[in-house]
């Protein structure tokens, strides 16, 4: 195992360098750059600014030189659009945010969705059963883009219970409506995969023996029955924990959190090269990172997989 | 020839505030003096001299002020200047400060301004807004952005710590008008060297307007509160300013509802709906912005549009009414010059544009471009490039809807922000949407853009309409060079011009003090308070 996941993370250093190399070079391509604008700036303006953050140099040069930044002093560069910031502080003030609620989310829709799941499966085809699976599919067909201004119309305008938006870490209400808009339709899914992944292992063998043997019901579902059909969720969870963990540029849109979502989008629409270059990174190398913890995971859930 | 602001003006402004706007009688003021209002998106700056949007200028200007000032109806009053002589022949002005005072108590002197404007043009601050220094016409300003020159050799002097001094290469008639730009303002040296690129975080940040810098939470919220050193602090009421970012426009709406802003822009269509429901708080202000289609003629624009008489078949069958009232909604008008007609001393010339009804222009529409060889039989193929938005994409339809019957086969181009901006800049186009903000309250801010070297992205060039604007630049009276000006675009038609902004806002009846007749929605937050409720 120990060398299963050294042997990964020496994969994971030339995956990193390549995707840092294909973005740096598809970003280049895309037409403009990060001071085109309305008003065209004069050339001598523009060659001043070019200058000052190095885009007069050749590509290759200027990835070595980001590269190098990089490594020897851990400094992403500057942003081009954010003069007074540099992109370790920018990551710094928005992923804490993102981090926050993304990770509540996270947990919010876990032990909702596997709890709605195992209900659902266990009761099958009873009352309880179709009201959560009536209850996901809800969460599942509202995307987040209608459930935020729909929670603000409510919480904000009618109910006047909640802020509208903005971000506090000192003060947990302004956390409560990204939360739950995040976490839905992630919650939505995980327990319609909790639910057939359930439904499956409680039809197998080992549990027929363990409820032959007079086992109580709810060890066999705890113990039997539940480990086993977190296998396809996990599996489900890596990608997932990182997409939320990462921001959502809706949430950070429709409550303007702060987050680094809309800081990514925001990047790459003004051509923020940095920025850009900063926030891939890090999703690239979180990415890898939470691959690998499932498939540990994997290995220590299912002793049948060995690497 | 010495000018003052207003006669006596430095005794006015011991007995009283040269400008504040001061509750009226039986007002009662709130206990609370705060003002809430709604950012679209982050602020990206808050050093003047990288600044370059609006909604940078609106917090850098309650966090510094400029040698001038506007007052509400967008004319300019003393800011650090107290007064200024211009000499006989409109090269040389000469400012006298005032006694003010930063906001670490240190005074503010004729020196920081110097090093301020220097710094602007400097290459090695690659300010953005160093071409605002070269339209300022100020002596050396463009040889030291190409850095031909050292920036020291800037037409700006201090000849006392208290007297200012700037040179120009030209007279300019609107040289006084750019004085209350962000770019111009003056930044404090000492905490420039000591912070360097830090130096506008919060805690750091000294600035010499009537606020300073509370707190700034990137994309969420930045607060202001008042700056006790400020000159003029004992006539400003307001205590608290805190600008908050809704990036969505109707989830602001929603939350100015809810009491939590004092200010936001009514979203697209809401117009009509809300001045009903609460005409005490939806408010349309004429904005000095204009909106047109740029029709290609450089060489790599089609054939068709090298045609006058395309252009202008074009232009006469959009019809702006429809756009402005149907479309738009929020009491904008159709344009028929490309000068906003709000903008002080523009006298709008009578066109066909302006003076046919919309039956008779659609019917010389036809006729126009059946002259060219164009009709239903014989289509003519055009594309039409905006950048994504909403309100774009339904200009775009309706004009496709206008232009059908003429036989123009319109192609929508939907691209996004900068490859729409780097292909109009590369005449990579056909007919491109655009818009134009003034940067001065003068007609040459909109009409400088269709001279020859002007940023003119069609490449439309006419030797008449340059020597007007050539001749704008010295002239007493400039309103007949500009009314002939936008005759001669009437004429030629380099653009469509379609229609003629207005800020359409929520404002809280509680929050007095802001401007509504300044085209140019310069507010200063000095001059606001709030009544109770």
């Amino acid at each position: 195992m120990f060398a299963f996941v050294l042997r990964r993370l020496a994969v994971a250093i030339p995956t990193l360098l390549l995707l840092i190399v294909l973005s740096f070079v598809l970003m280049h391509l895309a037409p403009g750059g990060p001071f085109t604008q309305e008003r065209a700036l004069p050339p001598q303006v523009l060659a001043n600014l070019n200058a000052k953050y190095g885009l007069d140099q050749p590509l290759w040069r200027q990835i070595w030189n980001y590269l190098w930044g990089i490594v020897v002093h851990f400094d992403f560069g500057p942003s081009f659009v954010y003069p007074d910031r540099t992109v370790n502080e920018l990551i710094a003030d928005g992923f804490p945010v993102t981090l926050t609620y993304g990770g509540l989310s996270f947990v919010l829709a876990v032990v909702c969705g596997v709890a709605l799941g195992v209900v659902a499966a266990i009761r099958q085809n009873s009352l309880w059963d179709h009201l959560a699976v009536g209850i996901s599919i809800g969460a599942q067909v509202l995307p987040n883009f209608v459930m935020a201004p729909l929670l603000v119309l409510v919480f904000t305008l009618w109910y006047r219970l909640l802020p509208g938006g903005g971000w506090s870490f000192s003060d947990p209400s302004f956390w409560v409506m990204p939360v739950i808009a995040l976490g839905t339709s992630y919650m939505a899914s995980i327990a319609r995969i909790t639910r057939s992944s359930m439904l499956e292992v409680l039809g197998s063998n080992h549990i027929r023996t363990a409820r032959a043997k007079g086992m109580p019901e709810h060890r066999v579902i705890l113990r039997h029955a539940l480990k086993p059909a977190m296998l396809p969720v996990i599996s489900y969870l890596g990608p997932v924990f990182v997409s939320m963990i990462t921001g959502s540029v809706v949430i950070d849109i429709y409550f303007s959190t702060g987050g680094i979502g809309k800081a990514f989008v925001d990047s790459a629409l003004n051509r923020d090269y940095a920025v850009m270059m900063g926030v891939t990174i890090l999703v690239g190398a979180l990415t890898i990172l939470f691959n690998l913890v499932v498939d540990v995971l994997y290995a220590w859930i299912d002793p049948k997989i060995r690497y | 020839m010495t000018k003052f602001f207003a006669t006596t003006a430095i005794a006015v402004a011991l007995a009283l505030p040269a400008h504040a706007v001061q509750p009226a009688e039986g007002e009662v003021l709130a206990e609370s003096q705060s003002y809430t209002y709604w950012l679209l998106d982050a602020i990206k700056t808050l050093d003047p001299a990288r600044n370059t949007d609006v909604e940078g200028s609106d917090v850098l200007r309650q966090l510094f002020e400029g040698l001038m000032n506007e007052d509400a109806t967008g004319a300019m009053v003393p800011g650090v200047a107290e007064r200024f002589e211009e000499s006989d022949d409109k090269l040389t002005y000469t400012f006298h400060l005032r006694d003010a005072k930063w906001s670490n108590g240190q005074p503010v002197t004729a020196g920081d301004f110097v090093h301020a404007w220097q710094r602007v043009v400097n290459p090695a601050t690659a300010s953005e807004y160093a071409w605002f220094m070269e339209l300022m016409n100020i002596v050396n300003a463009t040889q030291i952005v190409k850095g031909e020159k050292p920036p020291e050799e800037l037409g700006v002097k201090a000849l006392d710590d208290r007297t200012l001094q700037v040179t120009l290469t030209t007279p300019t008639p609107y040289f006084i008008k750019t004085l209350s730009h962000a770019t111009t303002y003056p930044v404090p040296q000492s905490v420039i060297a000591e912070h360097g690129d830090d130096w506008t975080q919060p805690g750091k940040l000294v600035g010499n307007g009537a606020f300073v810098l509370a707190a700034h939470n990137l994309g969420v919220d930045i607060t202001l509160e008042k700056n006790p050193e400020y000159w003029d602090a004992a006539n400003v009421l307001m205590q608290r300013v805190q600008g908050v970012t809704v990036n969505d426009n109707n989830v602001a709406l929603t939350r100015y509802q809810a009491g939590e802003l004092d200010r936001v822009q009514i979203p697209a269509g809401q117009y009509p709906r809300l001045s009903q429901e609460s005409p005490d708080q939806a408010v349309s202000i004429p904005y000095a912005c204009s909106y047109a289609y740029v029709y290609n003629v450089s060489d790599k624009g089609p054939e068709a549009l090298k045609d006058v008489r395309v252009r202008e078949a074009l232009s006469l069958a959009l019809q702006r009414d429809i756009i402005v009232e149907n479309v738009l909604q929020g009491g904008q008008r159709p344009a028929t010059t490309w000068t906003h007609w709000a903008i002080e001393g523009f006298d709008q010339p009578q066109t066909e544009l302006a003076t046919m009804s919309q039956a008779d222009k659609t019917a010389r529409a036809q006729e126009l471009l059946a002259e060219a060889g164009y009709g239903p039989d014989n289509p003519l193929a055009l594309t039409l490039q905006y950048n994504t938005d909403d309100n774009h994409k339904k200009l775009a339809i309706a004009a496709q809807q206008f232009w059908k019957p003429l036989g123009v086969n319109l192609t929508l181009n939907n691209v996004e922000w900068k490859v729409h901006t780097d292909r109009m800049q590369n005449q990579d186009f056909e007919i491109a949407r655009y818009a134009w903000c003034a940067d001065y309250n003068e007609a040459s801010t909109f009409l400088d853009w269709f001279r020859t070297d002007g940023y003119n992205s069609g490449k439309w060039s006419n030797a008449e309409f340059d020597r007007l604007m050539a001749e704008a630049k010295t002239a007493d009276d400039t309103a007949p060079l500009y009314s002939r000006a936008e005759e001669i675009l009437a004429e030629e038609v380099p653009a469509a011009f379609v229609y003629h902004y207005a800020k359409v806002d929520m404002i809280n009846p509680k929050i007095r003090g802001l401007p509504t007749d300044n085209v140019l929605n310069t507010w200063y937050a000095k001059d606001l308070y709030r009544l109770a409720d």
